[in-house]
């Protein structure tokens, strides 16, 4: 199907995009990579009559990390970008592991990490560590900026907190505790090129003791959102990290899931996998905690 | 909705375009500027076909609005070899290793090997599957593909060295 017309927008900073936004109101969508968004109106679901790119937006495209405020990633930080900074790849395992594996090279240098959670598909390969990682998204507007808990921000498959004339500014992620450890896996029939069936990205911190002190488990594909798992989590904290607690939170994982029957997967093979993926995301989150070498990828 | 003017920098040369913002860099560098060795495949960001580089990575120009390519810095497959008779060292390595075959995903697969050799010169045959994971070869001559592109990164150090 061919591409609908628009009227295109590369607003040289937020004021002037917000603007932009604001002119046009229901009629204006904004574009990230354009991998999603570009797909979805040759198919004809969408025509937006304005589409305003944050491409050439001054001060989107950033990474950046300290040690007591975090990690900050712009609303048009490329995946391909994110997936190879080292502070990432150092500190937020989980995230330069989904970054790294989802998708092609091609669209991973085109999308970006703000689209993708925008984009809001139950699959979304950064949402489910961003989730584990307690991050947040800050929303900006004409009027001013607030800032929603990812937890709060996906509203169903597609649907998301962000109102017409916002734009999703920056993604904010708490610093790491010491001995913590995380970890994603995803997997799906044909290869890592193909959309998640199933994904999970665990974190897990220790104390001195090797007690968990915090744990965190998130699911994708499994769900109308991307979700976390608060029963597993509860199952987690305070305890040893024995085999049979990191079972039982895995069993518990599978329980946080409401997973559908698809093309890419049957509702059953995807809480078996749950489970399955869930176990090993726990092993190498403690691995990692316990100052085990970090896997490449 | 008018057309706009644009720059595009394919190659080293700037073409001045006036080009429809819904166009796909993909048409525009094929219809406007008749450079047709990039291939429209699947049309939705699957196949690789139309890879091109764009600032040196490697994008579907399919997906990528031409507007959006706005004097950037674009490389084709018409733009990687030093002169019209001297193959780059990708492109003689496809022919030596056999690894072209209809020929449809060379050119898309050939940016994308480039993209991998300027990142990592010395690629394993995992992270060279890794490079080329976005483009499809429906003859399924992945084998020489990465055979090709492994002798090309060796061709490409010894080259260096020399330097």
């Amino acid at each position: 199907m061919a591409m609908p017309h628009f009227e295109h927008h590369q607003p040289a900073n937020l004021e002037e995009a917000l603007d932009i936004l604001t002119r046009h109101g229901a009629d204006a969508k904004l574009m990230g990579g354009g991998t999603d968004l570009g797909l979805k109106m040759r198919a004809g679901l969408l025509s937006p009559r304005h589409l305003v790119s944050l491409a050439r937006v001054a001060g989107l495209n950033r990474i950046s990390y300290r040690d007591d405020d975090g990690l900050v990633i712009g609303g048009s930080t490329r995946i391909s970008e994110v997936a190879a900074h080292p502070e990432v790849r150092q500190h937020y395992p989980a995230l330069a592991q989904a970054c790294s594996q989802m998708a092609t090279p091609q669209v991973r240098n085109m999308g970006t990490v703000a689209g993708n959670l925008a984009n809001a598909a139950p699959s979304a390969d950064t949402a489910a560590p961003l989730l584990a990682y307690r991050a947040s998204v800050v929303l900006v507007e004409r009027g001013g900026r607030r800032q929603v808990k990812l937890t709060d921000f996906f509203k169903g498959p597609g649907l998301t907190d962000l109102e017409p004339g916002e734009i999703l500014e920056a993604i904010r992620v708490p610093a790491p505790p010491n001995r913590c450890g995380s970890a994603y896996q995803r997997l799906s029939e044909r290869s890592r090129v193909d959309i998640a069936a199933v994904g999970v990205a665990g974190f897990v911190a220790l104390d001195l003791a090797g007690v968990i002190i915090g744990a965190r488990l998130a699911l994708g594909a499994v769900a109308p959102t991307p979700v976390r798992c608060p029963e597993a989590e509860a199952l987690l904290e305070g305890q040893a990290p024995t085999p049979e607690v990191l079972r039982r939170a895995s069993v518990a994982c599978v329980r946080a899931s409401r997973p559908i029957d698809d093309v890419r997967a049957s509702a059953n093979y995807r809480r078996s996998m749950v489970q399955v993926l869930s176990q090993r995301v726990l092993e190498q989150c403690l691995a990692m905690a316990k100052g085990e070498p970090i896997p490449q990828f | 909705m008018a057309k706009q003017n644009i720059d595009l920098k394919v190659n080293g040369f700037t073409y001045r375009v006036a080009v429809e913002p819904w166009r796909s860099l993909a048409e525009v560098l094929r219809e406007e500027l008749g450079l047709t060795g990039t291939k429209v495949g699947c049309n939705q960001g699957d196949c690789g076909a139309c890879t091109v580089l764009l600032n040196g990575r490697a994008v579907s120009s399919c997906l990528t609005l031409a507007v959006e390519a706005h004097q950037r810095e674009i490389t084709t497959i018409e733009g990687l070899a030093a002169s019209p008779d001297q193959l780059h060292p990708i492109q003689q390595a496809f022919i030596d290793h056999g690894a072209v075959q209809c020929g449809f995903c060379t050119a898309g697969m050939i940016l994308s090997a480039k993209a991998l050799l300027d990142q990592n010169p010395d690629p394993s045959e995992e992270e060279i599957r890794q490079g080329i994971a976005g483009n499809l070869c429906r003859c399924t001559g992945y084998t020489k593909i990465v055979e090709a592109i492994s002798a090309a990164a060796q061709t490409l150090r010894g080259a260096k060295e020399e330097r």
